[in-house]
């Protein structure tokens, strides 16, 4: 970058200067993955588990009783029809239970969705522990077709004292030929 | 120092004797200031709004006090010699302690309004609010109530061709109603792009982000109208998405919630109605035209041509002219990736066919087509 | 610390003693920094009169309640643009301009240290602002996201102009970065003997600290708006919750821009300020060394203060807490520089030239936008306040009457000896008075109708924010208008029509700028100056 000859000390901060800018772009990019995993210690947005934890057993807390209320939702574009079949459930921390959803399509077309979890809140997403949710994969549905998906979870009996009541949603979102749309490979 | 916590004491005296004053007063709207509001939380709000004003207005007068008198004092046109002072180490570790210290004063009421909002445990109601470009919707979780809240303002009005009414631009259909002395919790959350859900009556304002919950609460002491708006930049017509909530006491409440649900049975009914029924292409066309000018034209204009690049033109289209079954499906279904909603929660069977017949017939698209509600209840039930 | 001399022997072959070359040639080709700095200032200045004319279109469409003169769409088009331009076209080009004009020769170094870059990063900015503009008229119009573009609606939801909007960025980015790695490689290595760090002048200083803020968030800005890229055209999800992604993180990685950006704005007008007022109390800078500290602390800080931006997206409450106590704590040193102006005037011999005038009504304006900020500060109170005009009224207060009167203080104070002839003193004064009266009528208001519940960026409003709305606007107009007198003064002062100046042109001003003839020579400081 330097025509002249004798600039080494400008080369060489240059180089360095350099250095940092290319840093600070690799950094923003970083910031994608740090986001999530400070997300995933502090519980900002109530994102949940995205693979299946095992059910370690704990002790049940049946001096505690939780409230957890299941939001369905479809986005714009979204024609299936989403219910969650228990809108409000009674649990005991540490207690595993299970619930369903069932889903319908009623487009002409066949459609691919991919559920995404958000609890509120925030805090509680870090104690609710899913060990088989339909929310972990795509899910195929052809034109007409419907489907009843279970969810199991328990809530880690660390949950804090204040929190007695909480509200896990569902957005269900078409993602039909899109790159997160990945059935074509997992055949399921 | 002590010159400013001697101001800073008087003005709080000030605050604390106005803030009484202020209690007896009726909480109205007022075109300088924040509200008050109607919540224990909202005057908790404006009490701390007006202290932090009152110890900046403190710290103005006293910073620009002294600059004048300096301005005034210290001219070279009255003869003074300039000072050679130029650091002063007990001076600037005073003015920078003091205000810190006035920091962690101000935190401290801050901070406990901060948690006491923020708590949105044990609530007797819980709606959930979501927005999309560009109107709100309302679920009641404990019922089956739920609808969107449109804009009520006629174009007319905003194009200048009517008189402006009282509540220009901050009317709504079909309002959010809730009760008085109850915690009302609120789900937020969008189908599209960033909302925000304003109340200021209520001091309550959490961004709606697609896909992500968030929550909010209010306690409304008074019955009344309160009005509020999108405070989040969300497109075209951010500017056209007010919200109006009502607030009734407990038994209006009921009775209004009563009579929704015997209205929601009674809609249904008509629907079978409908179905059963062949309307005819004028009534079609006339329900068509009234529903498209609501639901459509923000996006595709009224003559149907959309806007180039953002909006697809209707007019004219091989979907509307050449492919019916996929023509009732966008519209019922929606399409995934772009701004074309589904319409099956927001419009009736019946008033969807009259969609589809009048953009399948109007402005040159002459297909002579006539859809029945029973088309659409077909197609939508995959029969 | 031996950089400075170290740095002596390789300068010392640079004897060619040429003037300018002639015609569009030397404005092409330059790597004279007085040049560059020239040609910085007046694109900064084209950039200032066209972001200002798209706040006309805003002020026009405000007038009045109703839709008369824009639809909807281009309206956010303009707020968009206006603030863009404003942001990266008129106030961070205009203090590079100072910093070309200004750094060499406070410095003692005959140019800045990397001339060619110099060049490149001027004339890749008009591109990007060409690109900008022109998307204005590409099919669907240009970015109407606000400059800020939150994704979604800058991602799935915007128009095919996007890609331009990115490009644009891009450029821009990479041209701050430039500039700011060339401030930073000449005051690192090319100070005269004898300019020891805590011998540097003030406006050096804040650009220092500035330039290394530059190079740490462009990178970062550069990255967010390739993920709006990305996301948009090339499948990926990283504001998209279906595949995973999360629109707030947008708003995190934009805003751990956003907030050092501020600073960027504002600290070199902090340096400026801090030269023009003990040069007319004739009375040295109160605490140059806790200015110093108090500068660099604020760049620190801002560092950790970027969710102020995002109370209402949704934190935890520990979360908020930590952004509100930060932010509150910046107010710390900055009201520092407040309280060390006000001491530097204290016991002066004042006068109250141009650049006086424009250096006192930036303490007080910035300060009443400093102010608004403490408010916004307090989270449950920002529930309130955010995104409304108390808001637009709080950062006007901080970039105009802040970094744009900071701007012109700079222009009027250094003019002379730019040019060698005193300006146009009475249409200096009409343009002061004109300016500070209307500025005030423009933002003022703007507090009462943002706390009445006006919320920002709406074409249209509620019939109570009528009256208020009506007098912004003719404060707006007005002050656009009075820009016309600056520019008028500009070019007679650029003709050289005036009172010849002396070498220190103004009574009380100190350092190596001043020393040097007026006008300042093509070349300056062959030889570097010792001092003492």
């Amino acid at each position: 970058m330097q025509p002249k000859q004798s600039q080494n000390p400008n080369s060489r901060l240059v180089v360095k200067l350099v250095g940092v800018v290319f840093g600070m772009f690799a950094f923003g990019f970083a910031l994608v993955p740090l986001y999530d995993v400070f997300c995933d210690i502090t519980g900002i947005n109530g994102k949940t588990n995205e693979t299946a934890v095992t059910y370690s057993a704990p002790e049940v807390d049946t001096s505690r009783m939780i409230t957890v209320q299941f939001i369905t939702k479809t986005t714009a574009g979204m024609p299936w029809k989403f219910e969650a079949r228990t809108e409000t459930v009674k649990v005991h921390p540490g207690e595993l239970n299970t619930v369903e959803f069932y889903v319908r399509n009623p487009a002409i077309r066949d459609i691919v969705g991919q559920a995404i979890p958000s609890v509120s809140p925030g805090t509680a997403a870090l104690y609710l522990n899913k060990t088989e949710c339909f929310c972990f994969n795509n899910q195929p549905l052809p034109s007409g077709q419907e489907a009843v998906m279970p969810m199991q979870f328990y809530v880690d009996p660390q949950l804090p004292e204040d929190i007695n009541f909480f509200t896990v949603q569902y957005t269900l979102y078409d993602i039909t030929g899109t790159s997160a749309d990945v059935t074509t490979e997992s055949a399921e | 120092m002590g010159l400013l916590k001697g101001t800073i004491g008087t003005l709080m005296s000030m605050f604390v004797s106005s803030a009484v004053f202020a209690q007896s007063a009726e909480s109205a709207r007022s075109d300088l200031n924040l509200r008050q509001g109607v919540t224990e939380i909202s005057s908790q709000v404006y009490d701390l709004h007006m202290l932090m004003f009152y110890i900046c207005i403190g710290i103005g007068v006293l910073v620009f006090g002294i600059m004048f008198i300096s301005m005034f004092l210290h001219r070279k046109s009255r003869g003074v010699k300039p000072a050679n002072f130029h650091e002063s180490v007990k001076v600037e570790i005073a003015w920078t302690v003091a205000p810190f210290v006035i920091l962690v004063l101000m935190a401290i009421p801050a901070a406990n309004t901060l948690i006491a909002m923020e708590d949105t445990s044990e609530a007797d109601l819980t709606v959930l609010v979501t927005g999309s470009q560009w109107k709100w919707h309302y679920k009641y979780m404990d019922s089956d109530i739920e609808y969107f809240s449109n804009l009520a303002t006629q174009r007319e009005q905003i194009n200048n061709k009517f008189s402006k009414g009282e509540n220009y631009l901050l009317e709504v259909d079909r309002p959010l109603v809730i009760p008085t002395g109850q915690k009302v919790r609120f789900l937020i959350t969008s189908d599209d792009v960033i909302h925000s859900w304003w109340v200021p009556d209520f001091a309550v304002k959490k961004d709606a982000n697609p896909g992500f919950i968030n929550e909010a609460w209010t306690n409304v002491v008074e019955p009344g109208v309160y009005r509020g708006q999108c405070a989040e930049l969300c497109g075209k017509d951010h500017g056209f998405m007010p919200i109006v909530v009502i607030a009734k006491d407990p038994a209006d409440y009921n009775a209004w919630k009563s009579e929704k649900i015997a209205a929601i049975e009674e809609a249904k009914a008509e629907e079978e109605r409908l179905l059963a029924m062949n309307m005819s292409m004028d009534d079609l066309m006339a329900n068509g035209k009234k529903q498209y000018l609501a639901k459509c034209a923000a996006c595709h204009q009224p003559n149907g041509e959309g806007l180039p690049g953002v909006f697809p033109s209707i007019k004219g289209s091989s979907l509307v002219l050449n492919d019916k079954v996929g023509h009732i499906d966008i519209i019922l279904n929606g399409r995934a990736g772009t701004a074309m909603q589904s319409f099956s929660k927001q419009l009736t069977l019946s008033e969807i066919a009259a969609v589809v017949t009048y953009t399948r017939n109007a402005w040159g698209n002459d297909t002579g087509d006539i859809i029945q509600a029973k088309d659409v209840f077909m197609q939508a039930n995959g029969k | 610390m031996s950089s400075a001399t170290e740095t002596l022997k390789h300068d010392a072959h640079d004897d060619h003693h040429h003037g300018p070359a002639k015609g569009i040639k030397r404005w092409l080709l330059t790597t004279n920094h007085k040049d560059i700095g020239t040609l910085y200032l007046w694109f900064s200045f084209i950039m200032f009169l066209t972001g200002g004319a798209m706040a006309m279109v805003i002020r026009a469409e405000l007038f009045q309640p109703g839709l008369q003169i824009v639809d909807p769409q281009f309206f956010n088009q303009m707020t968009t643009v206006h603030g863009l331009i404003m942001v990266f076209g008129a106030v961070m080009p205009a203090f590079t301009g100072l910093a070309n004009w200004l750094i060499p020769m406070m410095i003692g170094a005959p140019d800045m240290a990397l001339p060619r870059m110099n060049n490149w990063s001027f004339w890749i900015l008009p591109f990007a602002f060409l690109i900008l503009l022109s998307s204005l008229f590409v099919e669907g119009g240009g970015p109407a996201f606000g400059w800020t573009f939150y994704a979604p609606l800058s991602t799935t939801y915007s128009g095919d102009s996007t890609a331009l909007f990115v490009f644009s960025v891009h450029i821009m980015g990479i041209s701050s970065i430039m500039g700011a790695i060339n401030v930073i490689v000449t005051i690192w290595n090319m100070r005269a003997p004898g300019m020891t760090w805590m011998k540097m002048p003030m406006f050096v200083w804040t650009w220092l600290i500035t330039a290394f803020l530059l190079i740490a968030v462009m990178p970062v800005l550069a990255g967010v708006v390739t993920m709006v890229l990305t996301d948009k055209y090339f499948g990926t999800s990283f504001f998209n919750a279906a595949g995973g992604g999360d629109p707030v993180m947008f708003q995190h990685i934009f805003w751990f821009f956003g907030h050092p950006e501020v600073y960027i704005m504002i600290l070199p007008a902090f340096g400026i300020i801090s030269h023009i007022i003990p040069t007319f109390a004739r009375k040295p800078l109160f605490g140059y060394a806790s200015m110093v500290y108090a500068t660099a602390s604020i760049a620190l800080l801002s560092f950790i203060v970027w969710a102020h931006h995002m109370f209402t997206t949704g934190m935890p409450v520990a979360a908020e807490m930590f952004f509100m106590f930060a932010t509150m704590l910046i107010s710390v040193p900055t009201g520092v520089k407040v309280f060390n102006w006000v001491a530097t005037m204290w016991r002066g011999a004042m006068t109250f030239e141009i650049p006086m005038l424009f250096a006192i009504a930036f303490v007080i304006l910035f300060t009443i936008g400093g102010l608004s900020g403490l408010m916004l500060a307090i989270t449950p109170v920002d529930f309130q306040y955010h995104d409304t005009y108390f808001v637009v009224a709080h950062f006007h207060y901080v970039l105009v009457t802040g970094a744009v009167f900071s701007i012109m203080a700079a222009a009027y104070y250094w003019l002379p000896k730019w040019t060698g002839v005193m300006f146009d003193i009475t249409l200096a004064k009409w343009h002061f008075w004109a300016s500070l009266i209307s500025v005030n009528v423009l933002f003022f208001p703007m507090h009462f109708v943002g706390l009445a519940g006006m919320p920002r960026r709406i074409p249209d409003y509620a019939l109570q924010f009528a009256d208020f709305n009506k007098w912004i606007s003719i404060g707006g107009f007005a002050f656009g208008l009075s820009q016309l007198i600056f520019l008028a003064l500009l070019i007679k002062a650029c003709r050289k029509q005036g009172e010849p100046v002396s070498d220190q042109v103004w009574d009380g001003a100190e350092g190596l700028e001043w020393e040097i003839p007026s006008p300042a020579p093509y070349h300056t400081f062959d030889t570097p100056p010792v001092v003492k």
